[in-house]
């Protein structure tokens, strides 16, 4: 495995690493963690670090929703134009391209309902090349980045053992 | 009743002491545990449930289902093995009953069974069980904990019938490479030995695979491997482990195994067959993430003075506490609520070491390494 | 690796009923419809509440290791079920195995020493005497087979065989193969010699949830037995639990604790999981038990009546699902020519030291009773 792969599995795991604590998982000197990170940052690899929030217990009012997509393309505005112009939108936290029945997976946050369905009506709906959306409110989440929420699994091992 | 003397013989094991020791409070952060931290994978329990589900709850065959045992031939082509599942593997409950069907099949009443120390704690008392005298074999620091000729000569198993090997090792997380096997396997066709391998941990070794005795010159004769679904599964609570050997070995075990147990728990049988067919890649990440813990508690002990030769196996690490192990162990768990096994525990060569277990999540090795470290420092300021 | 196995294992036969098995699975790998009845599990499902328990378990993810004598909420049930039955019986004096066979095989190393006299009760289950040898004990026979397969009429056979010189006697009533339930006057005089003669007492009482009619009694209830009996039982045969592998042991916090170590390093413990589907099991079990116990009971009716048409009388078993059959002196030739001829498996009476019957096992649906019983009478094996 190379430097970087294993510092983004350190990463991918825990952001909040210390250089020092990667050094240790991975075997690599402080400097070459520190080297590897400003590579994998330069080259755009990492974009950013982000904290996995169960909004349901941060006690704010926060709605979130898969949005489906359906675009026709015309010759000259292809799919890199179009998804240029939604995720522009601060709403907008992902965006696919996706196959299957419709074109893009936009997952978009809001304060309230009326202001995603707000958000997809006033702002995406009418951009020309799109042709149909539905939207798909989140009512529950129970894994995401890759991490399970609701309540932790208890360590009920015997705290000695052979 | 008057209770046989093979069982009242039989010692208590050392680490009960610390279990108690370390049940007794709950504050404690635990480096002593001996079994993965994570669950089996869903896709075996999944299978599990639904074998249990389809009224899968009868006994099976003595030797276990046929499709596992079919699956464990094809799993142990990757260390160059090659079993017959008809008559060369058999599925036990835990590698734990298929150490002691191996001894209890090939060690006679006075046979000598060399047990290369510190070691899993079982293989004595099993040998006692059978009736052989167990002899042991210091292994020490200076060798990595590695078996050597020499160590085998001086300890004097030439007379041994029968050696007990276990690598990649419990307590030290050592593994040994062919060229180590090699020489154990000449001393041991020089004089005839045979050898039981328990190779529960094969599945976890770091920086290199791992290689069996049994795949050395004219060793797979004398051999009988014992494998398992609980550590590189985590699937320990689960009880299923099965032998390889020659037909007439697997033979004599099953006519025990028969009377004993009559077949392996059925359901997990099934969870374990899934686990062959489709948990590489979670066995693979389970085994990562112990790698990046091996390499943190291994350079967190260098960092605070603590001698630490690398583990490459298992998910243990091994280091010299520089004095009385159970002392330290003991004040250790009193004064920073860590618990951790001493060394001697696991017999002759284990004393001034301690096992410390990394199958426990960063943030605890994080906390408990810390702790460890205002332990030492304390240590050093008051002689 | 050759020739050089112990001779524990020379001294171990391979089971007599495996000549059977494999006639029978040549018989239909060849096409034959082969009514088994040598089988030693009930036919029935693990009642549902069982099996949601043991899914629940492996859900929430009780994959790992448990103490080594069982999980405490388990051996606290056991407690208070052997309790129910007479027997003061407290948690930490249960090792809780995989499978009664497992408890029994760790009882029989504990107690018996090369050399020491074990007396067992014929016909007796083929796997005591292979613990017996496996430890190197030495064998004296009581044959119950003259006394309709039970033990009162045999008392004084039986302590013409018990002496000073008995470290153990193995009792397993309900019967395996006989399907006997010894009377109390049977057990109050096994009580005595035991007493006289300072015998430890095995009970094996893994069919005690099957019996007809009749109330068991515990060997370990007597007055005098609390501290010399082990005893054993499990989960496979009242619930319907087989290849879940779950059986336990009582015996004083004295045996548990060296048993205990033994049990420890031959197993390290039961499955976890499993271990909490037993919890449910004695929890609430008692109306599918009690379902599953009616319907062997009308199958040992059935099958009582089938033969008495045929002129055959049998002594009618209280208990488990076995009945003996009495057949030719050369009964494994008789059994090799019911599955030949009748295509209908059972096993020799001589795998129990009980030549000239066959047992029969009843768990098998009504329809295949019956047709088995027409095979063999139109093969003229009655």
């Amino acid at each position: 495995m190379s430097d970087e792969r294993e510092v983004l599995d350190v990463l991918t795991t825990n952001a909040r690493e210390s250089t020092a604590d990667i050094a240790a998982q991975t075997g690599l000197d402080e400097d070459a963690v520190e080297e590897a990170i400003a590579s994998l940052e330069r080259r755009g690899v990492v974009h950013g670090y982000q904290a996995v929030v169960d909004w349901d217990r941060a006690g704010t009012d926060r709605v979130r929703a898969i949005v489906e997509l359906n675009v026709e393309l015309d010759r000259e505005t292809g799919y890199e134009e179009i998804a240029d112009r939604i995720a522009k939108f601060p709403a907008v936290e992902a965006l696919h391209l996706v196959s299957g029945d419709y074109d893009f997976a936009a997952e978009v946050a809001g304060d309230s309902m009326q202001d995603v369905s707000g958000f997809v009506s006033e702002q995406v709906a009418p951009i020309p090349e799109i042709t149909q959306t539905v939207t798909h409110y989140v009512m529950e989440t129970y894994k995401d980045g890759g991490v399970r929420f609701g309540d932790r699994d208890e360590d009920d091992r015997l705290s000695v053992s052979p | 009743m008057n209770l046989s003397d093979r069982v009242t013989d039989l010692p208590e094991s050392g680490i009960r002491k610390f279990f108690e020791l370390a049940e007794a409070r709950d504050d404690v952060i635990s480096l002593g545990v001996g079994e993965p931290d994570f669950s089996a994978p869903w896709a075996a329990r999944t299978a599990a449930i639904d074998s249990l589900e389809r009224g899968r709850t009868s006994y099976t065959s003595n030797r276990g289902i046929r499709e596992l045992r079919e699956a464990i031939a094809d799993h142990h082509r990757r260390y160059d093995q090659a079993y017959d599942p008809g008559d060369e593997i058999l599925v036990t409950t835990g590698a734990s009953e298929a150490v002691d069907l191996a001894l209890r099949a090939l060690v006679d009443p006075g046979d000598v069974v060399a047990i290369h120390e510190p070691t899993y704690i079982s293989y004595g008392p099993g040998v006692e069980l059978a009736g052989g005298e167990p002899l042991s074999v210091p292994t020490r620091a200076a060798d990595d904990f590695a078996l050597t000729r020499e160590r085998l000569a001086a300890a004097g198993a030439e007379r041994a019938d029968t050696l007990v090997l276990c690598y990649p090792n419990n307590p030290t997380g050592a593994v040994m490479t062919g060229e180590q096997l090699a020489a154990v396997a000449a001393f041991c066709r020089e004089h005839d030995i045979q050898v039981i391998a328990d190779e529960i941990y094969a599945a976890l070794t770091y920086g290199r695979d791992h290689e069996s005795i049994a795949t050395q010159p004219d060793m797979r004769e004398r051999t009988v491997v014992v494998n398992g679904f609980s550590k590189a599964y985590a699937m320990t609570g689960l009880r299923l482990g099965y032998a390889l050997g020659p037909a007439e070995a697997i033979d004599a075990m099953n006519r025990i195994h028969q009377y004993t147990m009559l077949s392996a728990p059925t359901t997990a049988q099934y969870a374990a067959l899934e686990g062959l067919r489709s948990c590489d890649s979670e066995v693979a990440e389970m085994v990562s993430e112990y790698d990046r813990r091996r390499r943190f508690v291994h350079s967190r002990f260098r960092e605070m003075g603590l001698d630490c030769f690398e583990p490459r196996g298992a998910f243990y690490a091994f280091p010299d506490c520089g004095g009385d192990d159970e002392r330290f162990a003991e004040e250790l768990l009193e004064s920073q609520g860590v618990a951790v096994v001493p060394g001697s525990v696991f017999g002759e060569g284990g004393e001034g070491h301690l096992r410390v277990s990394y199958a426990t999540s960063m943030r605890e090795l994080k906390r408990a390494t810390d702790r460890i470290e205002t332990f030492l420092t304390e240590r050093r300021q008051t002689p | 690796m050759t020739d050089d196995f112990t001779d524990r294992i020379q001294r171990v036969e391979p089971s007599a009923t495996l000549a059977i098995s494999n006639l029978a699975a040549e018989k239909e790998a060849e096409g034959a419809d082969i009514v088994d009845l040598s089988v030693g599990e009930p036919d029935f499902d693990t009642p549902e509440n069982i099996v949601e328990a043991g899914t629940e378990a492996l859900e929430a993810g009780h994959t790992g290791y448990t103490s080594s004598n069982g999980v405490p909420e388990l051996k606290v049930a056991i407690a208070e079920k052997l309790r129910g039955d007479g027997i003061e019986a407290e948690a930490d004096e249960v090792i809780v195995t995989p499978g009664a066979k497992q408890a029994l095989y760790e009882t029989v190393q504990t107690l018996v020493e090369d050399g020491d006299e074990v007396v067992l009760l014929d016909p007796a289950w083929v796997s005591y005497e292979a613990m017996v040898k496996l430890a190197g004990g030495d064998l004296q026979r009581v044959d119950l087979a003259p006394h309709d397969f039970q033990l009162e009429p045999a008392l004084d056979a039986l302590e013409d065989a018990v002496s000073d010189d008995t470290e153990l006697l193995i009792v397993n009533s309900p019967s395996n193969p006989t399907g006997a339930v010894y009377s109390d006057a049977a057990l109050e005089g096994v009580r005595d010699l035991a007493v006289d003669h300072d015998v430890t007492v095995v009970a094996d009482e893994i069919y005690e949830r099957i019996t007809y009619g009749v109330e068991p009694t515990s060997l370990a209830t007597l007055e005098g037995m609390a501290d010399r009996t082990v005893t054993i039982n499990g989960f496979s045969k009242a619930f319907s639990m087989t290849g879940w592998r779950l059986g336990y042991l009582h015996a004083t916090e004295a045996f548990v604790s060296q048993a205990g170590k033994l049990h420890s390093h031959s197993v390290s413990c039961a499955t976890n999981f499993v271990q909490r589907a037993g919890i449910e099991a004695l929890a609430n079990t008692d109306e599918a038990v009690v379902e599953m116990r009616d319907a062997f009971r009308d199958r040992r009716d059935l099958l009582v009546d089938l033969l008495a048409d045929h002129g055959v009388d049998v002594a009618v078993p209280d208990g488990a699902f076995y009945m003996m059959l009495p057949v030719d002196e050369d009964d494994q030739a008789w059994c090799e020519a019911a599955i030949e001829q009748a295509h209908v498996a059972c096993v020799p009476g001589s795998a129990f030291n009980a030549p000239g019957y066959a047992r029969i096992s009843y768990a098998a649906s009504e329809q295949r009773l019956r047709e088995a019983i027409e095979r063999l009478a139109d093969n003229d094996l009655l």
